[in-house]
């Protein structure tokens, strides 16, 4: 048990103390009992809200600790969306099939970006054009998914139905001993999506805070110095982004199954510029910050969303614009160091800020 | 058997047009500062906004397209002198930057003019070869890519400014101590390249249906063209544009216009896979 939780901290996150793990015990309480004082209605956004959480971690791990800059996580999100359903509907999917369509739709999209991953790395592509490439590709992949509205355009029985998106697709499915399967919505989904974020993101801690992960922040850092040590850096590099973008996939998946719905839009812009400001606001570097800024982001986007979407997105791209501006580490990572600084024992913090 | 190959080179321009008159602006700001500007869209819908409102009014097409262009220009200058400049020595910061702006012009602009207006009409009528129409005004756009192209290589190898741009360029700190004043450079540079970009919208303008998120269209043809090009604008531009002008008229000729889209992306890279530095930084270690 000691060594299960002396793998979850390390200098490569924040909020390694005693003090910091009481908190989080005492939010994991909040989160389990949060459907027994709350209505069917807001559990289920929340799950929702959840549901995005995913990719904004798995963009912080490449972007925040290996320092590749990808706008391309919706491609994946949309890719492993649409894989799912062809997968799903093919399959006539019900029961454990649903889990193994997941699966199957996370592996489609991880090929994508492996392959993807191996042309831009490979040739050394970094910086600025990694961004412009993978922001490039996940607007070419919603201008395609647009176009497919005729009936040509489909896999099997699963039509594509070109802009207003592919529909109809099962929920997914979780089979149970001696019971019917039970159906991933409600409360139900809420506590399997709960379970995945706090897999995930304690999973992640791990992996960051491994030999692995101190490899990446030292490519991060400086990637010539790096390889002269000895790393294959490029093998590195790709393993974070598949990871990164399987985590995109992954919440591709839940959007798809919970709304049985997917959309080119989710593709396009301006869903693509989100991942990205979440990301921003919340602190790239750690992964506490992400998760906890992104999902306050999205609630608080939600919520001015009801009024005026337009006005939601002004707000978005304000506040990424502040971000850059005043706090280019970003406002909750801020937060995180200075409560790291008075809690004094936490030996956070004591990474370099370079802007990655 | 002319009117064949008329129409593959009608189409071939038409797709190069595009590409270099999509990109110049942009291509100009990243070859000066290392700066991918995401608002770039914007700068091109300003312009055809812009154009568009003049010709309205009442102006002739030419007149309102020059006033489009300018105005981007302006806007741009305006731009750079209260936020860019902050951001010259974090590339990647101003690439977030200029996306939030871009963010919040496009949604603004949803808000205040409403989701779509009525075009203008694309002026010079039509011609025939053979048993085929063509535009007129497409040749016009192939001929103001030309120019655009040329007008660049006079700017930057013949003016003062050009002389004191290429000095930045290749090291801006020397540049300055030898008496240039890069702020001013970046400034008159990210200037011009809104106004390109606004150019770019401002010859647009009459082939298109007017909508606020228009700036979009643009936007994936001037990245790749950007990205293949290098960061060279005088050596990269034009050589990157007839790479995807090709390719892209080939796959549409066969394909249908989403397959060129597609393939302009695979095309891009692939490019990336053998050249990083693109076709400029290819052809720049060619020569020493």
């Amino acid at each position: 048990m000691r060594g299960f939780f002396g793998s979850l901290n390390g200098p490569q996150t924040l909020g390694n103390g005693r003090s910091f793990w009481t908190c989080f015990a005492a939010a994991l309480v909040v989160a389990l009992v949060y459907p027994g004082f709350s209505d069917p209605y807001s559990v289920g956004n929340v799950a929702y809200l959840l549901i995005f959480t995913l990719m904004a971690l798995g963009l912080s791990l490449m972007w925040g600790y290996t320092g590749m800059f990808s706008f391309g996580q919706t491609a994946f999100f949309g890719v492993a969306g649409y894989s799912y359903g062809v997968l799903a509907i093919n399959l006539d999917a019900s029961g454990a099939m649903t889990l193994f369509c997941l699966l199957g739709a996370i592996a489609v999209a991880a090929l994508f970006a492996a392959l993807l991953g191996y042309f831009l790395i490979w040739g050394r592509v970094s910086g600025v054009f990694f961004g412009i490439v993978t922001f490039a590709t996940t607007l070419a992949l919603a201008a395609f998914f647009g176009q497919t509205a005729g009936p040509e355009w489909a896999i099997g029985t699963a039509r594509f139905n070109g802009f207003n998106g592919m529909i109809g697709m099962p929920p997914l499915m979780l089979p149970w001993v001696g019971e019917e399967d039970i159906v991933l919505e409600g409360n139900a989904l809420y506590y399997f999506v709960l379970a995945l974020v706090l897999a995930i993101y304690l999973g992640l801690r791990a992996l960051v805070n491994s030999r692995f992960g101190n490899v990446l922040v030292s490519i991060r850092e400086d990637p010539l110095r790096a390889e002269l040590l000895g790393y294959d850096v490029r093998k590195y590099q790709l393993a974070s982004f598949v990871i990164g973008s399987s985590l995109a996939a992954l919440s591709g998946v839940l959007y798809t199954a919970w709304g049985q719905f997917i959309p080119p839009a989710s593709m396009g812009l301006p869903a693509a510029a989100m991942p990205i400001i979440w990301v921003a606001f919340s602190g790239r570097q750690d992964l506490t910050a992400t998760l906890a800024g992104t999902f306050l982001l999205l609630l608080a986007f939600q919520t001015i969303t009801v009024y005026s979407q337009q006005y939601a997105l002004i707000l978005m791209g304000f506040v990424l614009l502040v971000t850059v501006l005043l706090v280019p580490a970003g406002f909750i990572i801020g937060i995180g160091r200075l409560l790291a600084g008075f809690a004094g024992r936490d030996r956070a913090g004591t990474r370099q800020d370079v802007p990655a | 058997m002319f009117a064949e190959i008329f129409s593959i080179l009608y189409q071939f321009a038409d797709v190069f047009a595009f590409l270099i008159l999509a990109a110049a602006g942009l291509a100009i700001i990243f070859g000066m500062m290392g700066i991918i500007n995401m608002a770039h869209g914007e700068f091109i819908t300003c312009g055809i906004y812009v154009t568009v409102i003049c010709v309205q009014q009442g102006m002739p097409l030419p007149l309102a397209q020059a006033i489009g262009a300018l105005s981007a220009g302006l806007v741009g200058i305006a731009l750079e002198r209260t936020i860019i400049r902050h951001l010259y020595h974090r590339p990647l910061d101003s690439i977030l930057a200029t996306w939030g702006i871009s963010l919040m012009v496009t949604q603004g602009m949803l808000l205040l003019l409403g989701s779509s207006w009525r075009g203008i009409g694309t002026p010079l009528g039509s011609f025939q070869v053979g048993d085929y129409t063509f535009s007129t005004y497409r040749l016009v756009l192939f001929g103001a890519a030309i120019g655009v192209l040329a007008g660049l290589y006079l700017v930057f190898m013949r003016t003062g400014y050009g002389i004191m741009a290429r000095a930045t360029m290749q090291n801006a700190e020397m540049a300055q101590a030898l008496g240039v004043r890069t702020q001013h450079m970046y400034a008159a540079s990210f200037g011009m390249g809104a106004a390109l970009a606004g150019l770019c919208g401002a010859l647009y303008a009459p082939t298109m249906t007017l909508i606020p998120t228009m700036g979009i269209t643009f936007i994936i043809e001037s990245f790749v063209t950007v990205v293949v090009g290098g960061a060279n604008v005088l050596l990269g531009t034009a050589p990157a544009g007839i790479l995807l002008a090709v390719v892209r008229t080939a796959l549409n000729a066969w394909y249908g216009q989403i397959a060129g889209q597609i393939g302009l992306l695979i095309a891009v890279i692939v490019v990336i896979r053998l050249l990083p530095e693109g076709v400029s930084g290819w052809l720049s270690r060619r020569e020493r």
